[in-house]
């Protein structure tokens, strides 16, 4: 019980913290001023969600280790974030479909979480809903004012859009200790949160003209610790530093 | 001074109140963190104070600075080994913010919350209906620029009248 509950805080904390890391990768090359501000916002946020969902499972973790530990010090295999968050901010369209489909998931799992059984994944979940509203307000409107822009804009975002779909099956996929929790009413049931996050989706898509790509397979694994080719890469950016110097501090 | 005297406790607490009241928000120095509503709780523990607090937002790069600048003034005014907890339950909200502190946020400048969080229906593309009112000019005709802006908490707008854009702190 103690090691899924840590699971899941791990694939919470983990998401938000390489989310957020592509997010601030944006700072200072946004493509204008408010949108450069908008997006290293947002990236905080999720900084500061992950930092609450990482000390909450160093506190469930039997071993003497802390929520740097956790962001800065673990091997590739043992982050469980999903993929869709590692996807490199290529074009701007990428930037906007990878965080539509993050903040609708977001929604959507932090309000049930609210009321979750474990008072704590309950208190983060409601901290953190607040914060989301505000994200995917803006990413929607992003969704529809480059779907129902120029043909270039429009393009782009489908290019986007079909590119990304295939890392959303992932979401939606649970591992035996994710559904441990579900019986015990601490998390949702992740399947049945995809039909909610499709129909929100969809609305999104016929505003903005996108149209739903097909695929056969979509990528999963993360629970497992897969990633993509990406994630090697990011974590030799950002552990680079503790690496070097043990004892860095601020 | 002997231990777990209710009569001496009440009068250290309201001794740590007025201290809490001279803390300033090191990004808005015109609010304290009273005035912000994010100090939840005083306590003593035996001898030790507890101050419990609020974020206001997840990430906001402040609180740690509240909690260095809280244990700080407290060793200035004599009491040692503050311990300064944060607790994310209930979450903070901008209804915390005191009458005193919307006066405070309108004379530096920044618009402060028009609606109370309980009537928001905003998501997706109903913009927030609030009408945010020009904190030099008073207008109520205003554009919003950018949901985010210099902090987590504000949001960018410009006034169509004196044409002065300004910073509002948005509802959470």
């Amino acid at each position: 019980m103690k090691k899924d509950l840590y699971n899941f805080a791990i694939r919470m904390g983990d998401t938000s913290w390489i989310l957020s890391h592509r997010l601030c990768e944006l700072c200072s090359y946004g493509p204008f001023l408010e949108e450069d501000l908008a997006m290293t916002n947002i990236g905080l946020d999720h900084i500061g969600q992950s930092e609450e969902w990482l000390k909450y499972a160093a506190e469930l973790s039997d071993e003497n280790i802390d929520a740097d530990f956790l962001a800065y010090r673990r091997k590739e295999k043992e982050y469980r974030n999903v993929q869709l968050v590692e996807f490199p901010n290529e074009d701007f369209a990428y930037v906007v479909v990878r965080q539509f489909f993050m903040d609708v998931y977001n929604y959507l799992l932090y309000s049930k979480l609210t009321n979750s059984k474990d008072t704590t994944f309950a208190a983060i979940a409601q901290k953190s809903l607040k914060e989301v509203r505000y994200h995917l307000r803006h990413s929607s409107n992003w969704m529809v004012r480059l779907g129902d822009g120029t043909s270039e804009s429009h393009e782009r975002l489908q290019n986007a859009v079909n590119d990304l779909w295939f890392y959303t099956g992932d979401l939606f996929v649970m591992p035996e200790s994710e559904q441990n929790l579900a019986k015990d009413g601490i998390i949702p049931d992740l399947a049945g949160l995809e039909s909610d996050w499709n129909k929100m989706v969809m609305e999104v898509f016929n505003e903005a003209g996108m149209q739903k790509p097909e695929y056969e397979v979509l990528a999963s694994g993360s629970f497992d610790g897969q990633h993509t080719e990406y994630m090697g890469f990011m974590l030799c950016e950002f552990q680079y530093l503790p690496n070097m110097l043990q004892d860095a501090k601020w | 001074m002997p231990n777990g005297n209710p009569e001496n406790t009440k009068f250290k607490e309201t001794r740590v109140w007025e201290i809490l009241a001279e803390i300033p928000d090191p990004e808005i120095p015109v609010l304290t963190i009273l005035d912000l509503g994010i100090v939840r709780k005083v306590e003593f523990h035996d001898e030790k104070p507890i101050i419990t607090i609020t974020p206001t937002y997840s990430g906001c790069p402040a609180m740690q600075r509240f909690e260095k600048d809280i244990v700080e003034a407290m060793e200035q005014n004599g009491f040692e080994g503050t311990e300064v907890p944060m607790i994310y339950e209930p979450a903070w909200t901008t209804d915390w913010i005191t009458e005193k502190g919307r006066r405070k946020l309108k004379e530096y400048g920044i618009a402060p919350p028009e609606e109370t969080t309980a009537n928001k229906k905003a998501l997706f593309f109903e913009n927030d209906i609030v009408t945010v009112t020009c904190p030099r000019c008073n207008s109520k005709n205003t554009k919003l620029e950018s949901q985010f802006g210099s902090t987590a908490c504000k949001a960018l707008y410009k006034c169509n009248d004196c044409l002065e854009p300004f910073e509002y702190f948005k509802c959470l």
